[in-house]
């Protein structure tokens, strides 16, 4: 019996098929490898809910010591050079689109903690002419300082105002303003030129431990802010969304912020 | 040729006046320096690859490292003897080789190089 030309186009089609869903099913079953035995912590989209009932000054300055001195943020002590991960702004600058004359007192005088929002949808990431800075899996907007070359593109693409420009040498920033600089001896500095910002603490995730400033605040008002992996259901900032009406920063321009605030 | 004495007068004297350096070095050649174990490295005997290797390859293997820890996420490495490197130039690699300008400024000098590292990642203090 000849096999002729349809049937012959029929059976290679389906082994084909087989084969490319043998391949992947392969690909899937195999043991996972040895990356299960260190310690990561893992998450498929970073998020933070930070609880501004609970929110204080004190708490506020507490988490920007500890991200700047945790990560070698210099203080230039001009707000023109200014670098910033972590930093403080009334209702109204933080929140524009909110914004009226009759904002309730309580809301209106109180400092929102502002930070990388880590969008779902980074406008940083496409203007960046050397991958400098990209999504990575878990959500994080990360920053490859070896790769920036200052063109401060990313700046003039965030609309929130979480990217940094370092106009001079942090190591010869003011020795008066930072008497003990660098203070973490386990972060390097950036070099002159090079944008930074807020990694949500990819460095101490990878060791299993929270971004500073969750525990900064989290050591003064527990659950103040709230870390968690947005993709699972029964984490504990999808919980604290379910129960908590919550805003973010600009949401209308379509970036898909990731860091939430309860009123 | 007009004036051909001269014009190989002067061409001699630019030469010699080119190979001086060469002349004037000669057999003066600084010998290649050792880097310098701490207590502690000598202690360890291996570092995360061997010696030979790592001699020859650091860059390559600190390249390596800055490219997976950063782009990738991956901050750990397991050496084939199954031991667990946290992939650090600045805690890692100069938590035992904290004698950085005998271990490394040395053979770079040497060599005339002058990796950008530094502007970054913090020096260990040593007491010179």
């Amino acid at each position: 019996m000849g096999v002729d030309r349809r049937q012959f186009l029929k059976i290679a089609g389906l082994s084909a098929l087989a084969g490319l869903g043998a391949k992947s099913a392969f690909e899937l079953l195999a043991p996972g490898k040895v990356e299960a035995a260190l310690p990561l912590m893992e998450g498929k989209r970073w998020a933070m809910v930070i609880d501004m009932r609970h929110m204080t000054e004190d708490i506020s300055r507490k988490c920007k010591e500890a991200c700047h001195q945790v990560h070698n943020v210099p203080e230039f002590g001009d707000p023109k050079v200014e670098i910033k991960w972590i930093w403080e702004e009334e209702f109204g600058h933080a929140f524009p689109d909110q914004e009226s004359e009759y904002v309730a007192d309580e809301v209106k005088h109180k400092d929102f903690l502002l930070l990388c929002n880590h969008c779902s949808n980074p406008p940083c990431c496409r203007v960046c002419p050397t991958g400098a800075t990209w999504q990575r899996e878990d959500g994080i907007v990360m920053m490859d300082w070896h790769r920036c070359i200052g063109c401060r593109f990313c700046m003039a693409g965030c609309p929130y105002g979480s990217r940094s420009f370092n106009w001079f040498d942090p190591r010869k920033s003011p020795k008066d303003l930072n008497p003990d600089f660098p203070r973490n001896p386990e972060f390097p500095t950036r070099s002159k030129g090079v944008v930074e910002k807020c990694t949500f603490c990819d460095e101490r995730l990878a060791k299993g431990q929270l971004p500073a400033c969750v525990e900064a605040a989290n050591k003064i008002k527990k659950e103040s802010i709230i870390f968690g992996d947005l993709a699972d259901p029964e984490s504990n900032v999808r919980e604290a969304l379910r129960k908590h009406f919550t805003i973010r920063r600009k949401p209308e321009l379509g970036t898909s912020p990731n860091v939430y605030y309860i009123i | 040729m007009y004036d051909g004495g001269k014009i190989i007068v002067g061409l001699v004297i630019g030469l010699c006046l080119l190979l001086s350096p060469f002349f004037y070095n000669a057999g003066k050649a600084a010998k290649a320096p050792q880097p310098e174990l701490t207590a502690k490295a000598k202690e360890a005997k291996k570092c995360v690859a061997d010696t030979a290797y790592m001699r020859s390859n650091h860059m390559h293997l600190l390249d390596d490292w800055r490219q997976t820890v950063v782009r990738d996420g991956q901050r750990y490495m397991k050496t084939a003897d199954g031991k667990v490197y946290y992939k650090s130039l600045q805690v890692t690699c100069l938590e035992c080789h904290s004698n950085k300008s005998k271990f490394c400024d040395r053979c770079h000098d040497y060599v005339d190089m002058d990796p950008y590292c530094w502007d970054c990642h913090l020096e260990p203090k040593e007491n010179k």
